[in-house]
Parts: C-alpha cells; structure tokens; sequence
C-alpha cells in the first residue's frame, strides 16, 4: 500500500496518517499493520507512568534531551483521557515537549483513551508498531496521570518507570498493590520539595522487604524543573535494558506480548464473523424485544444463535 | 464503515482532531482554553499546544498529530505575517487542504483580507458564540 512504502521512505506524514488510520479502527487496519510487521522489532519501549502532575511530560521532555544528545531517534506516545461523557478530550502532554517539535529525530503523537481505562489508549499497541517500523530507535509511552491500578503499560512497556512525588501518603502507600509493583526504575520526581529524602527512603524500604531480586529497581530523585538526575535515570533505563537482554527475559517478555496479540486476534476474527453470520440471518431487534417482554431469555437466546455458526475452513 | 455500536463489532472511530496553538509573542490563553474546553465538550479531541509558538512549531504539531482542523488564537496583532506563514509551512507539508481558523482580535478588513486570499478558512472574533466555532469544524469535517 502507498501509505506504507511512503512510511518507511521515511515520510512523516505517512507516518501520521498510518497512526490515524489504526486509531479510528479504518477497515484496512489489520492489511496496515501485517505490512507493517516485518518492520516491526526493533525498538525498545519505555512507559512513564504516575499520577497525574507528577512531571511525566517534563520527565519525557528531559529523557528526549538525553537520548538524542546519544543520538537515538525517538517516537513519543502520550496519552490523555478522553472524557466518559462527551468522547471529547483535551490532549495537552505536547505542551511539555515542544522543543523537540521540530527535531527530526523525534515523532511525538498524542491519544485520548477512548474508553480504555487501563492507562492507555486502545490503539496504543497498535500505535508503536507504526512507530516502530518508521524505525524509532526508542519510543517513549507516557500513560494517563493514573491511580493504584492502571497497570496495562506494563504488558506494553520494556522497562517501566513509575514516577512519584514527595508526600503522595505514608509507608502503607508504599506496600499496596498495583502501580508499585510494576516499576523496572523508580523516579522521586520534584525532589526539591519538602520530604523527597522520605518518600525515596520509603521505596526503599519496601523494596527491602523483598530478599532477592534479578533486577532490584533503583530509586532515582529527579528535578526536572532543573534537570537533575535525569542523566541517572537514562543510565538506569541503559542498565535495565541490558539486564533483560542479557538474561532473556527481553525475549521472554516479547514472546508473552505475541501471544497476547494472537489470542486478541483470533477473539477479534471469531467475534466479528459470528456477529456478522448473525446480524445477516436475524432480526436482533425482534429478538431482543421478546427478550424485553420476558417471552425469552437472552441465556438460552445467545445459545441458539450461536448454534448455527459456520466457520469456513478456507475463506478470507 | 458501518456503525456497530454494542454489538461486538469493531467499529470506525472517526473522532475529530483540532490543534489549539497560540502562535507569536502575546500571553493571553484565556480564550484558546475557553475555546478548547467547548470543542472538548463537543466530542472533539483537542490537541493543546501552550503559549508562545513559533509557525514551524504549529505546523509541525499539525502534522504528527494528524489533526483535521487547525485553530489559531492570535491577540498580538500579528495576524497578517503568522497565519499566511503558517499556512505556507502547513501547505509544504501536504496539508494545505487541512482548514485553518483564526481567533482573536482581528479586524473586519484584515479578516477580509486572510480569507479571499486563502490563508484562513474562518475567522472568528470576540462575541461569536461557541457553537458558530463548533459548527464550522463539524461542517468542514463532514463526509471525510
């Protein structure tokens, strides 16, 4: 396809339109991305995630100094959320970032979430591939500001870093499931502030309470307001990156990630020719209004329509 | 593509993308943010740039982001040189075709002017509704 081969001449409005084009779920969107996937592989992921206005942008906007001071290309997603109400969204990561806006080194795209509520959008996946085959060296995934539980970037992300901020509660905050369980690096974030030096030794100490590890997560103090410590952190994000390379756990990783994406594909065909059998043979609305009358149940309904599925052994 | 809305189908998400950008030196965002806010609430997603843009910047937002829309919220009176460039820059990137609408204090002559030349697509002033703004952007998006 047109779009493709311009993608990978390097042109970055192809580059935009193919990320739009997975994004608004087009027709064409999985011919897009098997086209894709022989380019695909060769970038490493980092997500950022944390609370909201706990300097993600900043951070993303200082690490894209430091690797491409290494001469790195990079490939920024970041997501905001969309609103339950409207489907509206105010994507405002860029603002932190706009002195890389024209680098051509680096790509930055924001997504709403559109419904995900895992910290990521739903085409965020689908979004680095393209990245990916452009040939982004790193792409940098900066989640929704998130709560205790929006873990999906860690499924997504190589290493993962999870940024904190002084005062966000005591020890017990620490020890909770969830978000403090994901971190590949942790960062203390505005580390100038009032009761920094806590917060870090708390990590710490949590991180104690486990005896061994393959890959102890370091705590790094940054202000990024004064860009310290940001070069510890790409050094950390180098380290780690080479723990899992060298032990195989970066296959491993990779490998869980595939087969995730078969499963979700193969639900994602089931599901859509069993709806389309059903939707060409059927009258729902019909069927659902016996059902709203209580002349059905839809338990024994889905069950008979689902009895009569074909699947075709060798069609498209 | 057909809309399938709740019945497990994957469906075409066409949402529209605006790029809220204040190009130029001036410091005012109160009205890109009021204006960002109500095509938020609209179901748009907004794409927010900040303060103190340069064209090359704008045009360069515009293009990663993919948007279909390019807003600009001008106060300092340097209308006439940044939406012309901008236009220019946005045209060298095979987006010519993406509208561009200004907001702000602009003249009814100067208004005048960007528009029979091609520069803008809209002009919008201080005391146009929001919807008129909203409006525009779903029209100029129809049926892409």
């Amino acid at each position: 396809m047109q779009l493709v081969k311009e993608l990978l001449e390097g042109n970055r409005r192809a580059l935009a339109r193919l990320i739009s084009l997975v994004e608004n779920g087009d027709p064409q969107k999985y011919d897009l991305l098997q086209e894709l996937y022989p380019h695909t592989g060769n970038s490493y992921v980092i997500g950022i995630t944390g609370a909201p206005g706990a300097g993600k942008s900043s951070l993303v906007d200082r690490l894209l100094k430091e690797m491409r001071r290494d001469g790195y290309s990079v490939g920024v997603i970041a997501v905001d959320p969309t609103s339950p109400f409207t489907g509206g969204a105010i994507l405002g990561d860029r603002i932190r970032m706009q002195d890389h806006a024209l680098d051509p080194g680096v790509f930055i795209r924001s997504m709403g979430t559109r419904g995900s509520l895992g910290g990521l959008s739903r085409a965020t996946q689908e979004a680095i591939q393209v990245l990916d085959a452009f040939g982004q060296d790193f792409i940098l995934v900066e989640t929704v500001g998130v709560g205790q539980s929006e873990v999906d970037i860690v499924k997504t992300a190589d290493s993962t870093v999870v940024v904190l901020t002084p005062a966000g509660g005591d020890s017990v905050q620490t020890m909770k499931a969830g978000i403090m369980e994901i971190a590949d690096i942790f960062v203390i974030n505005k580390a100038d502030l009032p009761g920094a030096e806590r917060t870090a030794a708390e990590v710490g100490v949590m991180l104690d309470m486990k005896e061994q590890y393959d890959w102890r997560p370091p705590v790094v103090s940054t202000v990024t307001l004064r860009e310290e410590g940001i070069d510890k952190l790409w050094r950390s994000l180098q380290e780690h990156r080479s723990y899992l390379e060298t032990s195989g756990k970066l296959h491993q990783l990779r490998k869980e990630r595939v087969r995730r994406e078969l499963t979700e594909q193969v639900e994602h065909l089931v599901k859509s020719r069993v709806w389309q059998q059903i939707r060409s043979r059927i009258p729902l609305e019909d069927l659902i209004e016996e059902i709203v009358q209580r002349r059905r149940d839809p338990y024994s309904a889905a069950r008979d329509l689902l009895a009569n599925i074909v699947f075709p052994h060798n069609d498209s | 593509m057909e809309r399938n809305r709740g019945w497990g189908l994957t469906m075409s998400e066409r949402k529209i993308r605006v790029l809220v950008a204040k190009p130029g030196l001036d410091g005012h965002d109160r009205g890109a943010k009021v204006v960002a806010r109500a095509l938020r609430d609209a179901g748009m997603e907004v794409i927010y740039t900040g303060l103190h843009q340069t064209p090359e910047q704008v045009a360069e937002a515009a293009l990663q982001e993919d948007v279909d829309v390019v807003g600009l919220s001008i106060l300092s009176g340097a209308h006439m040189t940044l939406v012309p460039r901008i236009k220019e820059l946005l045209a060298g990137r095979q987006m010519a075709d993406v509208p561009l609408m200004v907001g702000g204090i602009v003249p009814e002559e100067d208004a005048q002017k960007l528009l029979a030349e091609g520069y803008a697509d809209a002009v919008f002033t201080p005391g146009d509704p929001l919807e008129k703004i909203i409006d525009w952007i779903k029209e100029k998006c129809r049926g892409e």
